[in-house]
């Protein structure tokens, strides 16, 4: 099957349990929202995704494109195709932007074969500048002094050259402010289409008037506890989060 | 220098990797294992110096043996070099050879391995290659030639142009200096002469390489370098040696010269073998508004003691020092830098890196002195270290003395780490840990490369990614 498929998905730190029995599917060409409050385990079940090695997945499965990308580390599961949006961009003193993408890139080809230079900073031209992006920022050490939206913006911009298959974007709307969030929005929707999936998390849905998801999905202590259309992300946003949890509450306590 | 870029292809290419290799050579001549006043006999004998040269030799032996191991400050390590084991003389009983077509074709094989013929072709205005202690093949453009430059081993200039070399031989750096400067006057054979007349600006860097071939074999070159009145002229030194299961001594003495408003950039990338104890004595005289920039690198070995100096003795002379030195897993790194101000209106500037990986050590020992007397004197001192998992260790040890008023010193170090999280971002773009490491390497040492002549900045990048394929297995 075309799609990310998470199956009841365990992941701990440490002794304890964050995401406790996870499943959901984000089959290629759609794109499905993560919502829920602090604390729910979003960012870890990105992290968790992407195969950091502090976050032991103690049970379940995570399929790309049918096959497990569990026993990869994280490098191999970005090479077989999964991108990973930072919250928080590490920044990397002495290591030029175009050099990291480009070493990025290199990765991704087979032994002897070298990345064509001219080819790779247009490219890299034409997509800093959708993303409205300085050329000052090939440069640069990587996302070092960078604002936080110019951070994000360099995540989106990495996105765009290494071209996953399926897409995490972690809080990408997380210190935005609403030009840097129309900007990156737009970067994220030209990248839209048949051949990527993505998974937005966030906790508000003002990013999701952006970025109009397929199916969004709530996320309650490790779980997703409700999946339904777009409209639900504007439901949470008029209700908050404890209806949901009220409602989980009832439904449990009967 | 020249600054013209060169395609890819052509740069060198060195590859490190076979370091580890050795082909048999039969030696003609050979002093033995151990060292006292016959040794030196023999080797003055094969060399066939004059008995001044001799009797220094003998003179030296003397203060290496009185004096003691620096262990009160310096490494205990240093007590594992055994003296008596060691070989102080090996040669091939071959003549410097001008040509290509005269180096013995099993020679030729080991150079060809290290990269020299291409290099050779490619950019290199004069070579002279080290095979074990002697000068094998040695070659000047004729361009080099026709300026006047004498380029030659060290044997040779004491021989053919003594007026030159007495002059200034053992003058920067006394025999007494230390124990193993002591020694390698004692021992000394191969390393180069250069002279540079006045106003001579040498384009192209001479280089050299040199390579320990026999198994506990110490190898003691001596290279003295004068740049004549506003003369410019740039040396690099490059070190590969095979690998052996006991322990190598290395202890070079380097000497140069800057007269009146001459320039002398001294270039070195060490990449020992980690069994080869490196002690090595570096350092220049810089005559008013002279500069001396030592550019140096230690990658390899298993201790590397090494703080290039500079004399400021003239009116506005300049020093500098830029040195980068990495330590991974049973290595120590023990290097710095040594400015000593002696003249009004004089500059230095040292920028140190290190990096730690493992159970790597790394040690940095400055020091700058600027007696009360002196007037306008000013030294920048930077010293970053990076540390690569929690075993590593580095040590800074800066001695600043400076007196007097209108003079100005300011000093910075740094520790960083690189962090997992660092690390897990790289890999979640699809590089390997080795790739993700070697590239927060190289930019940490980055500003610094630039400074590196461009094929040293290629081959530094190489032996990094190496190191750090090496250090995650």
């Amino acid at each position: 099957m075309n799609a990310l498929e998470i199956k009841n998905l365990h992941v701990s730190i440490g002794e304890k349990e964050i995401i406790r029995g996870l499943t959901l599917t984000v089959p290629k060409g759609e794109v499905h929202a993560i919502m829920g409050p602090n604390g729910s385990g979003k960012s870890t079940l990105s992290k968790a995704i992407g195969g950091h090695p502090s976050y032991s997945i103690t049970a379940g499965e995570v399929l790309l494109d049918g096959k497990s990308i569990l026993e990869l580390d994280a490098d191999a599961r970005s090479r077989a195709g999964l991108f990973l949006a930072f919250q928080y961009p590490m920044e990397i003193p002495g290591v030029s932007n175009a050099n990291f993408i480009r070493a990025a890139l290199q990765a991704r080809l087979p032994e002897g074969e070298e990345l064509e230079a001219t080819d790779f900073y247009q490219q890299l031209y034409v997509e800093m500048d959708k993303l409205e992006m300085s050329r000052q920022f090939t440069a640069r050490s990587v996302n070092e002094g960078f604002s936080g939206g110019e951070k994000k913006r360099n995540e989106i911009l990495q996105m765009a050259m290494l071209k996953p298959s399926y897409a995490i974007l972690d809080e990408t709307d997380s210190g935005l402010d609403i030009d840097a969030l129309r900007i990156v929005s737009a970067g994220v929707n030209a990248l839209r289409g048949p051949n990527l999936g993505a998974l937005v998390i966030t906790h508000y849905q003002r990013l999701l008037d952006y970025i109009v998801p397929d199916v969004v999905h709530v996320m309650v202590e490790g779980r997703i506890v409700r999946t339904a259309g777009k409209e639900l992300a504007l439901e949470l946003e008029e209700k908050g989060y404890d209806f949901i949890k009220e409602e989980l509450a009832s439904t449990t306590g009967a | 220098m020249s600054t013209e870029l060169l395609d890819p292809a052509q740069q060198i290419d060195i590859d490190r990797t076979v370091g580890d290799f050795r082909y048999d050579v039969k030696h003609e001549f050979d002093a033995g294992v151990g060292l006292d006043h016959s040794t030196i006999d023999y080797i003055s004998g094969v060399k066939g110096e004059p008995d001044w040269i001799r009797e220094w030799r003998h003179k030296a032996l003397d203060v290496f043996l009185s004096k003691p191991m620096p262990t009160n400050w310096a490494s205990k390590d240093l007590e594992n070099i055994v003296f008596e084991n060691i070989r102080y003389y090996l040669a091939g009983g071959q003549k410097p050879s001008r040509s290509w077509e005269d180096v013995p074709e099993d020679m030729k094989r080991t150079f060809e391995r290290l990269g020299i013929p291409e290099q050779e072709r490619k950019f290199l205005a004069g070579v002279e290659a080290q095979f074990d202690s002697e000068a094998v093949y040695s070659n000047i453009k004729a361009a080099v030639g026709e300026q006047g430059v004498i380029f030659c081993g060290s044997t040779e200039g004491l021989i053919k142009h003594p007026e030159i070399f007495k002059k200034w031989f053992g003058k920067v750096i006394p025999t007494g200096d230390n124990k193993f400067s002591a020694l390698n006057s004692a021992v000394f054979s191969g390393g180069s002469f250069i002279y540079v007349p006045p106003g001579v600006k040498v384009k192209h860097p001479l280089q050299a390489y040199f390579r320990i071939n026999a198994e506990n074999f110490g190898q003691f070159e001596r290279t003295l370098i004068i740049a004549d009145e506003g003369s410019e002229v740039m040396y690099m030194e490059g070190c590969t040696a095979p690998k052996f299961e006991t322990a190598t001594l290395h202890s070079a003495v380097v000497e140069l010269v800057a007269m009146k408003g001459a320039k002398i950039q001294y270039v070195t990338v060490q990449n020992w073998s980690p069994n080869v104890f490196n002690l090595v004595t570096k350092r220049a005289i810089a005559h008013e508004e002279a500069e001396v920039k030592w550019i140096d690198c230690n990658i390899g070995s298993r201790l590397t003691m090494k703080y290039p100096g500079v004399v400021l003795k003239g009116r506005k002379a300049r020093g500098e020092v830029i040195s980068i030195a990495l330590a991974s897993d049973g290595q120590h790194q023990d290097t710095g830098a040594k400015m000593i101000h002696a003249a009004d209106e004089t500059t230095s500037n040292i920028v140190s890196k290190s990096i730690s990986i493992g159970e790597g050590r790394a040690t940095y020992r400055g020091l700058v002195h600027v007696p009360k007397h002196l007037k306008g004197c000013k030294n920048n001192t930077e010293c970053d270290a990076l540390l690569i998992n929690s075993h590593s260790r580095t040590d800074t040890y800066p001695a600043i003395t400076v007196r007097g008023t209108g003079n100005a010193c300011q000093h910075e170090a740094s520790v960083s780490q690189i962090s997992e999280e660092q690390i897990f971002y790289m890999m979640s773009r699809g590089l390997t840990e080795a790739q993700a490491m070697s590239l927060s390497v190289n930019g940490f040492v980055n500003d610094l490369v630039r400074q590196f002549p461009m094929e040293y900045s290629v081959e530094l990048k190489r032996l990094i990614d190496l190191e750090m394929e090496g250090s995650v297995g």
